[in-house]
């Protein structure tokens, strides 16, 4: 790690979570750092994905939910009735779950971003569609194809299309929905190492199941249980030596 | 017996029953059919279709019946179509899941089981005379248009459920607003749904005889209408009074029957064109 001081990036300040009565996070507070990668593991039904979701107010969209508490973009409360949710959610890209490529062509997936804000200069179009597919170590398997529908792709070519087209409208900070849930371990291991690649231009954060994955390629960890923040620290230090108890328990496998 | 030969027999009773079942029905169908073919077929003529009646009925054609129901039907879907495909986007989009959207719903639902007698009445009621429309064209038009509304809002919303949630928010997640999201990323691919039940829903417009007969239809006119204020001609209504009303009842009994097969062609017809549109445009997002 380098010696500069880390700039936080994203954070979330006593943020609590409910769905209609039923509460679902309750007092949690994550700091994101910028250029480095935030993991938050967790057994099902924690709220790691109710979490990142809040990231990019993407639980606006379901209804009977409500939030409380301050979530910070480069210190700005992104609830702030000045703040544009469409903007902040360009700012704030999202790589869902499960792939879910839009039903057209591979090149119509990427320019989608760029289209609804109004982008029509077909070169313009085409040089972002490169530069997105190349980030996100894709171009070489689909340059030939661009036109074929992004369905004919295989599940992880899929996933790694879904974050070229997250990546085409420029965000700053990149959200994974435990992106890795449905694709292959080949297609698992490419995308660990393009995380390693992507952190160097954004700020990253992935929810997952999968502990090994945390370890492998976050900086930070964040360690939720039942809606609550348990240990939030340095990768290393919350794998070998957490303060926990449960921290210890869960990383060690004894439960989740 | 054993167990597992009673089982096997038990199945193929069953299989069996459900197959006569369904040529029972397809039975019926094309006995119905062929009736009607083979009574009507025989007037059917290119002076059958492009000509006007003559006599009472009893010699020439029927073209101002088939030109006043498609004009009616027009009318129709120039009122179902758009009112119905945006109070679904509405519905399946916007409106907040409350008690009051629940039971919007469920009258809608209700008002597509209402008998197209009643929706003639209403007709005749708001349109012929509360709004002086009078009985015309697009008082019949409207009535029609009415009728067909549940069944279009209800097949459009049904369209848009298929939609999955993750094209909606994979457009939202890349700075979407939500009418953009909707646009371009939900309608292009309910729009063949909406369409194929608006079209049946015309379909069965274009064949319904009460909610016509008070607001529009007319038994003979001299003239094709002119304009939406004239009064009409209609196949199914012409039907109605040929196999019922005529004082030479008889006689025109195999003009009643072409009638009745020319009015089946166009419904199927209808129903054929929503089936190909749905086609067409699925294939073209393959």
């Amino acid at each position: 790690m380098s010696a500069e001081p880390l700039k936080i990036r994203m954070e979330a300040r006593g943020l609590d979570f409910y769905y209609g009565a039923k509460k679902a996070l309750n007092k949690v507070d994550i700091a994101c750092f910028e250029n480095r990668v935030t993991a938050i593991i967790g057994p099902s039904g924690c709220g790691k994905s109710t979490f990142i979701r809040t990231l990019n107010r993407m639980n606006d969209v379901i209804p009977g939910t409500r939030m409380e508490g301050t979530i910070l973009l480069d210190g700005k409360n992104i609830h702030d009735p000045d703040v544009d949710v469409v903007e902040l959610r360009r700012r704030v890209g999202m790589v869902f779950q499960k792939p879910n490529p839009f039903p057209k062509s591979i090149f119509d997936n990427i320019a989608y971003g760029l289209r609804i804000n109004g982008m029509r200069d077909k070169r313009k179009l085409e040089e972002v569609a490169e530069r997105s597919l190349r980030g996100a170590a894709l171009w070489e398997e689909v340059k030939d194809r661009l036109d074929e529908n992004a369905f004919s792709l295989s599940g992880g070519q899929q996933q790694r299309l879904c974050i070229a087209r997250a990546l085409a409208v420029e965000p700053e900070v990149i959200l994974f929905d435990e992106p890795c849930s449905a694709i292959d371990p080949i297609a698992t291991a490419k995308f660990e190492d393009l995380i390693e690649t992507l952190k160097k231009s954004y700020t990253v954060i992935i929810v997952t199941h999968n502990m090994q994955q945390a370890a492998r390629v976050s900086d930070f960890t964040a360690f939720m249980m039942l809606g609550e923040l348990v240990e939030f620290g340095v990768t290393d230090k919350i794998f070998t030596n957490p303060t926990n108890k449960l921290t210890e328990e869960y990383v060690t496998g004894r439960f989740g | 017996m054993n167990q597992r030969a009673r089982k096997k027999i038990t199945q193929a009773i069953g299989f069996v029953l459900l197959r006569v079942c369904l040529y029972l029905v397809l039975a019926v169908l094309l006995l119905f059919l062929y009736d009607i073919g083979s009574k009507g077929g025989g007037v059917i003529s290119w002076e059958f279709l492009s000509q006007a009646p003559r006599r009472g009925m009893t010699e020439g054609g029927i073209f101002p019946a088939i030109f006043g129901t498609f004009i009616v039907t027009m009318i129709t879907a120039i009122l179902a179509i758009p009112l119905g495909m945006s109070a679904a986007i509405y519905l399946n989009e916007y409106a907040r899941q409350s008690r009051l959207t629940r039971l919007i719903r469920l009258s809608i639902r209700n008002l597509s089981g209402v008998p197209s007698i009643v929706y003639g009445i209403f007709g005749v009621i708001l349109f012929v005379n509360i709004m002086h429309f009078g009985t015309s064209l697009l008082s019949a038009g409207l009535t029609l248009g009415l009728m067909t509304l549940p069944w279009t809002i209800t097949a459009s919303e049904e369209a848009l459920k298929t939609i999955p949630q993750s094209y909606r928010e994979g457009a939202l997640a890349l700075g979407a607003t939500k009418w953009q999201s909707i646009r371009t990323n939900v309608l292009p691919y309910a729009v063949p749904g909406m369409l194929t039940g608006t079209v049946l829903g015309l379909a069965r417009a274009a064949g319904e005889t009460a909610p016509i007969m008070f607001t529009g239809a007319a038994f003979f006119l001299p003239y094709l209408p002119k304009s939406p204020g004239d009064q009409f001609m209609a196949l199914p209504y012409h039907l109605y009074i040929m196999a019922t009303q005529h004082h030479a009842i008889l006689q025109v009994r195999p003009l009643a029957y072409g009638t009745a097969l020319v009015l089946i062609v166009l419904v199927l017809g209808m129903n054929m064109t929503a089936v190909i549109i749905r086609y067409r445009l699925r294939r073209k997002q393959r």
